[in-house]
């Protein structure tokens, strides 16, 4: 194995855990404040369309990305209303975003399929990119992966010096008690479904225009699910959120590794590796119930109401 | 104002309607959309919903269609009746589709009677693997059911895209992604000459009566039911949870790895990369709209099935893709969902503005 092949596995492993990264952190936050949305999904598929579209009549990356999350947080809306507003089954109404999110990208990028449009290019910075290994994984990465990092420092942040950021927690630990508080329970939870929204659009797009700059339907195949074993794995703490994306991109860029070290497997096979990587994770993770439910949120999953 | 006020009891009432009312909305949405796309609604939903069933070959295709959504909702509904969030039945259906396949081609040049039954049960053998590492993952090592059996799904998909491109390849087939046609012994027989309707047809009605008697006249029904609705009083009357969770599980992988089967030996005659368009995800929606009944179930799968077809009608005639029948089947889910609230909650109109008083009542 040469230097080479290790730095290129190291760019490629960022690259590819960064939408990871981006979904899971706004599904993190979203569950911090007690909902639990499994339409991340439908989300990222609609983010990646609508990206893909906007970036294909524009011409403009800022456009594509921002039309994106407009529609991922449009899409989230739609789930508050039914699971906030209405008090349906969260997980139901979560799958229900993911179907409809799966049906409606696919009808609307029909027409788009096979189109091109161009990659958004790397930001190399300077002479660092060359440093042996590390330097293309840090410094020659495109600028949403590096939006990603600032994402990251701005979240924790938040929750670990911003009085707003008790406020989420303080929803997603007991909503009532949050409610007899004074906090505004409801639009903490809407703002927090909003930017998992967000989060998850522009992920998207960053599959369909950074990643591989076309639409075929169906394109995040799985990685949304992937994002909502991440938030478990890291138990709601972003560092370690940022540990597991990039342990999943490793997963996800198998075939380069087998490619590179002239291993002989079906590709089909090596596709398998991050979902089978996600069921280990579920495994190591759940062997003590315990312990996971010390990190959960408690009111997570759970409809409330403010005369209940 | 409108408020909702909790119900004392849950509505029965509005449980039946509910569906309906779903449905319903779904139509109007879906005449907005048409409009919307620019086509004269009336026209366009005749040939999205009547068109399809205008003869007799159309509605036995939309048995087709049905048979293998109905097979994988009656799993899912024994499952959900219990509260296990299994998704899984796409993921069970394909490898019902592959291990099925492999039984199949031991027979290619057979005119054994043993050959469609063996194909049959292997395929729901293969369905109970799938679901069967999910139930252990789940059971065994307290994973997240929706989790692992999405995951399964995906893994599934790729196994049977390995099957078709490596092992299970036609050596004779021009290096296509397909395997080698099943024998003749191995093929569903047709119902009526003419069409495409296979005795899967049997095998769905089989299903549908075995699993509504399981869940209304058997004790072991019962259990299941009362494990879904109260776990703690399953517990507290001893019954056996895990025992009872792995064999829903088992059951609703059987059922799918059979819908499976029947596909490869019923429709296409062969493995082929896409023998579901997603059908184990539609038998979702299905399972929900039709209250986890297996007569409601029924009605709902031949309904989606009407919409797989009036995707295909509507791609045809109205030049719009077929994947519209993916969005209405997710705003059917919608709402349902959102109709749903009216089994816990009734709306009252209030007129004055609600201010602090109105919720400190409650």
């Amino acid at each position: 194995m040469d230097i080479d092949l290790i730095t290129n596995i190291l760019y490629a492993m960022i690259m590819t855990g960064t939408p990871l990264l981006l979904v899971a952190l706004g599904e993190m936050v979203c569950e911090k404040s007690g909902v639990l949305n499994l339409g991340q999904e439908g989300m990222m598929l609609m983010g990646a369309v609508a990206g893909f579209i906007a970036m294909y009549h524009t011409d403009s990356y800022i456009l594509g990305f921002l039309f994106a999350m407009l529609v991922g947080v449009a899409m989230s809306l739609l789930f508050a209303v039914i699971a906030l507003q209405l008090n349906a089954n969260q997980v139901a109404a979560g799958l229900a975003l993911t179907i409809f999110g799966t049906g409606l990208s696919a009808f609307l990028g029909n027409d788009y399929e096979g189109k091109q449009i161009s990659v958004l290019p790397s930001l190399s910075i300077a002479e660092l990119q060359h440093i042996p290994i590390i330097g293309k994984a840090i410094f020659a990465q495109n600028a949403i992966v590096y939006l990603s990092w600032v994402l990251i420092v701005v979240v924790y942040l938040f929750f670990r010096y911003h009085r707003q950021g008790l406020s989420v927690r303080a929803v997603g630990e007991d909503p009532s008690v949050a409610s007899n508080l004074g906090l505004p329970v409801m639009l903490i939870r809407y703002l927090s479904v909003a930017f998992g929204g967000a989060m998850a659009g522009l992920a998207g797009a960053y599959l369909s225009i950074a990643y591989t700059p076309m639409w075929t339907e169906g394109m995040v195949s799985g990685k949304g699910w992937i994002a909502l074993t991440l938030v478990v794995f890291a138990s709601w703490r972003i560092e370690r959120i940022i540990l597991g994306a990039y342990l999943f991109g490793f997963a996800s860029i198998m075939h380069l590794v087998a490619q590179g070290l002239n291993w002989d497997i079906s590709s089909n096979l090596l596709a398998m590796m991050p979902y089978i990587a996600t069921l280990v994770v579920l495994v190591m993770l759940s062997r003590d119930k315990q312990r996971l439910k010390l990190f959960e949120p408690m009111a997570l999953g759970k409809p409330w109401h403010r005369s209940s | 104002m409108i408020k909702l006020v909790p119900r004392v009891q849950a509505s029965a009432k509005w449980g039946y309607l509910s569906p309906v009312l779903a449905v319903f909305l779904t139509l109007i949405a879906s005449s907005i959309l048409f409009m919307a796309l620019g086509k004269d609604p009336v026209e366009a939903l005749y040939t999205f919903f009547i068109s399809p069933i205008a003869n007799w070959y159309g509605v036995t295709e939309l048995l087709v269609v049905a048979i293998p959504i109905l097979l994988c909702a009656y799993g899912l509904a024994l499952c959900y009746r219990a509260s296990i969030w299994n998704i899984g039945a796409e993921g069970q259906l394909l490898t019902g589709a592959v291990v099925g396949t492999v039984m199949a081609l031991q027979f290619v040049d057979s005119s054994s009677v043993w050959a469609m039954p063996l194909t049959l049960i292997a395929g729901m053998v293969g369905g109970m693997i799938c679901s069967g590492i999910s139930a252990f993952l789940n059971l065994r090592l307290n994973c997240n059911e929706t989790l692992v059996t999405i995951m399964m799904n995906y893994i599934a998909l790729n196994t049977l895209l390995w099957a078709v491109y490596g092992p299970l390849k036609d050596p004779n087939g021009y290096n296509f992604p397909e395997s080698a046609l099943f024998g003749d012994s191995t093929l569903l027989p047709i119902l009526f000459e003419g069409t495409r309707l296979h005795i899967g047809l049997l095998l769905v009605v089989l299903a549908l009566v075995i699993v509504w008697v399981f869940m209304s006249k058997t004790f072991l029904g019962f259990q299941i039911k009362v494990l879904g609705l109260d776990k703690p009083a399953a517990h507290m009357a001893g019954y056996k949870q895990k025992k009872l969770a792995a064999m829903v599980f088992l059951a609703s992988g059987a059922l799918a790895g059979l819908a499976g089967a029947v596909i490869v030996t019923g429709s296409t005659g062969q493995l082929i990369p896409a023998i579901s368009p997603g059908y184990g995800y539609s038998a979702i929606i299905v399972a929900f709209l039709g209250r986890l009944h297996p007569i409601g179930i029924t009605l709902a799968g031949l309904l989606i099935a009407l919409l797989f077809m009036g995707g295909e009608m509507s791609q045809m005639m109205l030049n719009l893709p077929r994947s519209i029948s993916g969005i209405l089947q997710g705003l059917i889910l919608f709402f349902l969902l959102s109709c749903d609230v009216l089994i816990r909650y009734r709306i009252a109109f209030t007129f004055k503005r609600s201010g602090s008083t109105a919720t400190a009542k409650n």
